[in-house]
């Protein structure tokens, strides 16, 4: 390690929440932007050329609101959740690589690491919905860890199978191995996973219940529970999960465009770079916005028996198919 | 199983199909009108609140303060004074005043006058911090009108300027 | 799994506690209370409490001339404005003895359906938007423009119509009325499609709605609920073919009635009025004989006959009744509304119990209640 690699992770770090920062302010633009484009309105035009100023209005509405802590709630707890919330997202996207150069570390079990943060993420939003002492707030809580812990099954066992596939952990080299055109993509290797496109879509399902995405948002219902596990949360506090869930949006899309679309490879083999890999995660962020603004809300119960009776088995599956396809071919 | 594997397919299929139908909504264009900037042409019997009527051969409001409207109104919100002038055979009205808080734009009124003497306005942009702007004198408004001929008046839309 | 069947065992009670769906909520669609007596998630009592808007019309009913209580008809069911408006009316035109000329008639009956059609539009988004479907709310609002563009050239507002008067309506209606209606009426079909295909057979509804909230045919008859309610629930009633009024005899449509009695159904039944409806406006303005919209001759002054009459219509809600009693004077002495709304939300507390509350609230949506409805 040399004596200039601190200084660059610490460049990179700054790098990285600029990014975060940036993107969950914009996206709640492009998703505004979006959604009205879906239902054929102009969406936010005032503030600022075309509505580029509104996120930082809100911003600033945020930030000049008194941060609240209620009553009885339990103070340490209520205040420590927002900072929880906003890790996983930090730290998955310090291993994941924007180009071949730009990551900020490189390490061989870069794959891992994004799981094992993840979970705090079910931790936090259970420790805002329990310190708030609200009761619409806890029953929130309890759906979202219920919703959680059901979603992330399935995820591990399509990712194990994508593992089998591609035999490291390294997210490099993951998408070195996909280089060339772009039936290199793990998307198109039917040759080990015959379902593989299943897999990618059930990749895509968890991801979307993992954010807490429509339709999967039963938690943050807004027409049931006022804002669910956040209805206790003032401004910058409140702003500060939003900000998180739009992060963790980021995060599941670059997974996702690692692990199955190339990253940062393009399509036609030559001239890849960074510009490939935005391109392909934005496009699945645009697909997060079009569902959301398509469908309904699931029913609670039916969320969890679509994991659990559906997405878990047929995932299981899939993994047993790719083990027996890459064992009796490949020998 | 093959009816599970059914519904999943159907299911499926109905997902793909709706995220296509606003795909499609997404490239149409906008049916918002960006009011204040751009607004649109009320039509010809659009009710917004009263309004006098000018003789066009006196110059004056043809009302001559029978009273009927404000008898008929359900909400009580018209007020009408009259008073006969310098060797006039019918009254005059000296005072007709519009309580638009209380208005429900039933249009009895204006049905119930038999010398077409007030008519619907076509004035929307009735915004206003000042609750006193809505009782409304409608014969001070006929007054400080300058008279247009009848034809215009007809076919231009309303835009009342408060 | 319902909490009831856990109480009845002889379990320890489970700690119950009060949700208060408060006056002001986004899922009751207007200043309408419930007190649930939630176990968990399940609920095990629902009691609403209405009032909040109570705005006594029957007592305005009271105090105002015949013809000064016409606006009232239009606020007590803001949606469904002009089949208020014909009941009254043709209840004062029952006791008065007034002919109705047949070209005024079919106007009624055209503007009363595209009433409907924009009533059920705006139940169709406003139950999505309850369900979490934010989209298709905009696309029905963008058809119901259509709808009351037309209207507002036709009568000059756009909502709360005061367009009837005894003996025809005010305003007669022109070709650019004819020709709007009939444009309308072709956009309308491909709109109903794209409907069927976005949400209608959409699984994350379907599967949100099919099975949820089972309202019996007995539940119905017990609370006098009528409309899409009793008609998902199997039960053909429908004012305009049982006790049919003005000129609905002339037409041919039918009556949509599905017997699974759950939110599906009621769902169903109203998507497939606003086809009817279609045809029988497209029937209308086929038929619409010439001659005066409005009977000359009606003394501005009414004063009917002493007795007590009343005039059912089939309102996009349900039933909607009037009775007035009147005493030979100018003011009446009784009018008495019976709205749909009110017997249509009595059932909820039955239907709701042992449902979890995402249910409940998609039970609610579905029973289509406007508040001041209920309260008058």
């Amino acid at each position: 390690m040399s004596i200039i690699e601190p200084f660059r992770l610490l460049l990179f770090l700054v790098g990285i929440m600029a990014f975060i920062g940036l993107n969950a302010a914009y996206l709640v633009w492009v998703e505004r932007k979006g959604a009205a484009r879906f239902q054929r309105r102009p969406g936010p035009t005032e503030v600022g050329y075309a509505g580029l100023l509104q996120p930082i209005a809100d911003g600033i509405k945020l930030l000049s609101k008194q941060l609240h802590v209620p009553p009885g709630a339990d103070g340490v707890l209520f205040r420590v959740a927002p900072l929880l919330v906003m890790i996983p997202a930090m730290i998955g996207l310090a291993v994941v690589p924007f180009s071949e150069t730009l990551v900020a570390r490189n390490t061989n079990v870069g794959l891992l690491m994004i799981f094992a943060f993840g979970s705090i993420n079910v931790m936090a939003i259970m420790l805002s919905g329990w310190s708030s002492r609200n009761k619409y707030a806890i029953i929130s809580a309890a759906r979202i860890v219920s919703q959680d812990v059901a979603y992330e099954i399935p995820m591990l066992l399509v990712v194990i199978t994508m593992l089998m596939v591609t035999g490291t952990m390294n997210l490099n080299e993951i998408v070195q191995q996909q280089a060339g055109w772009f039936w290199h993509w793990n998307l198109f290797r039917l040759d080990v996973n015959p379902l593989m496109p299943l897999t990618f879509f059930i990749f895509f399902v968890c991801m979307l219940a993992e954010t807490n995405r429509a339709p999967f948002d039963m938690a943050e219902a807004e027409s049931e529970l006022v804002a669910g596990a956040f209805t206790e949360y003032a401004g910058m506090g409140f702003g500060v999960f939003f900000i998180a869930e739009y992060a963790n949006i980021i995060l599941g899309c670059a997974f996702a465009t690692i692990l199955f679309l190339g990253g940062w490879q393009s399509p036609f083999g030559v001239w890849s770079g960074v510009f490939w890999f935005l391109l392909k995660m934005y496009a699945l962020v645009f697909t997060v916005i079009w569902v959301r603004w398509t469908f309904p809300r699931t029913q609670f119960y039916n969320l969890l028996n679509l994991s659990w009776k559906l997405l878990i088995p047929v995932s299981l599956f899939t993994l047993i198919l790719t083990a027996v396809v890459m064992k009796v071919l490949k020998t | 199983m093959k009816t599970l594997l059914k519904e999943i397919g159907s299911g499926f299929h109905s997902l793909v199909t709706g995220m296509r139908i606003t795909l499609g909504q997404f490239f149409k264009p906008q049916v918002t009108v960006h009011y204040p900037h751009e607004s649109l042409k009320m039509a010809a019997r659009f009710r917004g609140h009263i309004e006098l009527v000018r003789d066009e051969q006196t110059g004056r409001a043809i009302c001559f303060a029978c009273k009927v409207c404000e008898k008929t109104c359900p909400s009580d919100c018209i007020t009408v004074e009259g008073a006969k002038l310098e060797g006039a055979k019918k009254k005059s009205v000296t005072e007709f005043k519009l309580d638009f808080t209380k208005c429900s734009l039933c249009g009895s009124c204006v049905e119930a006058c038999k010398s077409e003497a007030i008519r619907f306005s076509r004035a929307y942009n009735l915004a206003s911090v000042n609750k006193d702007d809505y009782v409304m004198d409608l014969f001070k408004r006929l007054e400080s009108e300058q008279p247009k001929p009848l034809q215009a008046q007809a076919e231009q839309p309303k835009e009342e300027a408060r | 799994m319902s909490a009831l069947s856990l109480l009845s065992s002889g379990e320890r009670e489970h700690e119950t506690f009060i949700l208060n769906v408060g006056p002001q909520h986004p899922a009751t669609h207007g200043v309408l209370r419930l007190k649930l007596t939630m176990d968990g998630e399940y609920i095990t009592r629902a009691e609403p409490v209405c009032g909040y808007i109570h705005r006594m019309h029957e007592k305005m009913g009271e105090n105002r001339t015949w013809a000064q209580f016409l606006p009232n008809t239009g606020r007590i069911d803001y949606l469904a404005a002009m089949a208020y408006g014909h009941a009254y009316v043709a209840a004062v035109e029952r006791a008065a003895g007034i002919v109705v000329p047949a070209r005024a008639e079919y106007i009624r009956v055209i503007t009363s359906e595209l009433n409907r059609i924009s009533s059920h539009l705006v139940w169709f988004g406003a139950f999505l938007l309850d369900l979490g479907g934010f989209t298709p709310l905009l696309y029905a609002f963008d058809d119901r423009e259509k709808i009351l563009d037309l209207l507002e050239a036709l009568t000059g507002s756009r909502l709360t119509y005061c367009y009837y008067r005894f003996g025809g309506v005010c305003n007669d209606v022109d070709d650019d009325f004819i020709r709007g209606t009939r444009e309308f009426v072709a956009g309308m079909r491909p709109r109903m499609k794209m409907y069927r295909e976005l949400v209608t057979d959409n699984i994350i509804l379907r599967k949100r709605l099919i099975g949820i909230g089972h309202i019996s045919a007995e539940m119905c008859r017990k609370y006098g609920a009528t409309g899409p309610v009793i008609r998902g629930s199997g039960v053909a009633y429908d004012v305009r073919k049982n006790e049919p009024y003005s000129v609905y005899r002339d037409f041919d449509f039918d009556v949509p009635v599905f017997p699974e009695g759950d939110c599906m159904a009621r769902y169903l039944v109203r998507m497939e009025e606003m086809v009817q409806s279609l045809r029988i406006v497209e029937q209308a303005l086929d038929k619409l004989p010439g001659g005066p919209a409005l009977t000359a001759g009606v003394p501005r002054v009414l004063k009917p006959a002493v007795g007590d009459y009343c005039f059912a219509v089939e309102a996009a809600r349900g039933r909607f009744l009037v009775r007035i009693v009147s005493d030979g004077k100018e003011i009446p002495y009784r009018v008495r509304l019976r709205t749909p709304s009110f017997s249509n939300l009595s059932l909820f507390e039955e239907a709701s119990q042992g449902m979890m509350l995402p249910d409940a609230l998609a039970l609610l949506g579905s029973l289509d209640l406007v508040i001041p409805d209920i309260d008058r």
